[in-house]
């Protein structure tokens, strides 16, 4: 229960901070420090996302931040593709997949970088 | 926005979500970089971000749910433990400079894709779904 709640503060301030979920730090927290199972870690991650992104969702909306028409636009298509990609993991080989994704977000970064 | 312009947005919201069902994130390490090409600032686009990402949780969460792999006491307790630190967050990028903001977030997907690169070069970890 301490743990829990120390990794649940921490994904806390990761999600808001950076506009993020906070997957990325609550699925390797709960395996390596609350001994979860990998699967297990996954799924318990993204119920647990949709309390912290629901919450910084209202404080960022108070402070004037959120645009709802942009919000859509994105996360609808994206509710669809979640639900694709999930199916697509049985097909492909998550190596190649994986090392695109890393290549995509250095290109990212280097742009938001330099930009 | 024109046309193509909401098209892309809608092609880059799907690849996120593909993204996000194939390792189990929420989606917003590609909605953030997204949000800021359709014009948002930082800020902004990081707020949007955490909006769009509840329908792909939700989507997330309903799938692994049916798997079994959804502790919901272990979820309440880490997503009611998150408040206070999203809180924080909030005040934090509220009062940072965009451009501090903006490389912080540009150094995080660096980190991100570091990982991956790390995690594909050996078995994975972890699963990152069923």
């Amino acid at each position: 229960m301490p743990k829990l709640i120390a990794i649940g503060l921490v994904a806390g301030l990761f999600s808001s901070l950076f506009g993020v979920g906070g997957g990325i730090v609550i699925v390797p927290l709960l395996i390596l420090v609350a001994g979860f199972d990998g699967k297990v870690a996954t799924g318990t991650s993204l119920a647990a996302i949709g309390i912290t992104a629901l919450a910084g969702t209202i404080l960022y909306a108070i402070e004037g931040n959120v645009d709802v028409a942009h919000a859509t636009l994105v996360g609808v298509p994206a509710a669809v593709g979640a639900i694709a990609g999930a199916t697509v993991q049985q097909r492909i080989s998550p190596r190649a997949l994986t090392l695109a994704f890393a290549a995509l977000l250095s290109v990212l970064a280097a742009w938001l970088l330099v930009g | 926005m024109s046309i193509s312009t909401a098209l892309l947005a809608i092609l880059l919201g799907l690849a996120a979500g593909v993204l996000a069902g194939f390792f189990g994130v929420g989606g917003g390490i590609l909605f953030v970089p997204t949000l800021v090409g359709l014009g948002l600032s930082q800020l902004d686009a990081e707020a949007t971000s955490l909006l769009a990402i509840l329908p792909t949780v939700a989507a997330g969460t309903w799938r692994q749910q049916r798997y079994g792999n959804v502790r919901p006491r272990s979820a309440l307790v880490l997503g009611l433990a998150s408040i206070a630190g999203v809180a924080a967050g909030v005040q934090i990028a509220t009062s940072l400079p965009e451009d501090t903001l903006r490389r912080l977030f540009a150094l995080l997907l660096l980190g991100v894709a570091a990982q991956l690169a790390w995690r594909s070069r050996r078995p994975a970890p972890y699963p990152s779904d069923p």
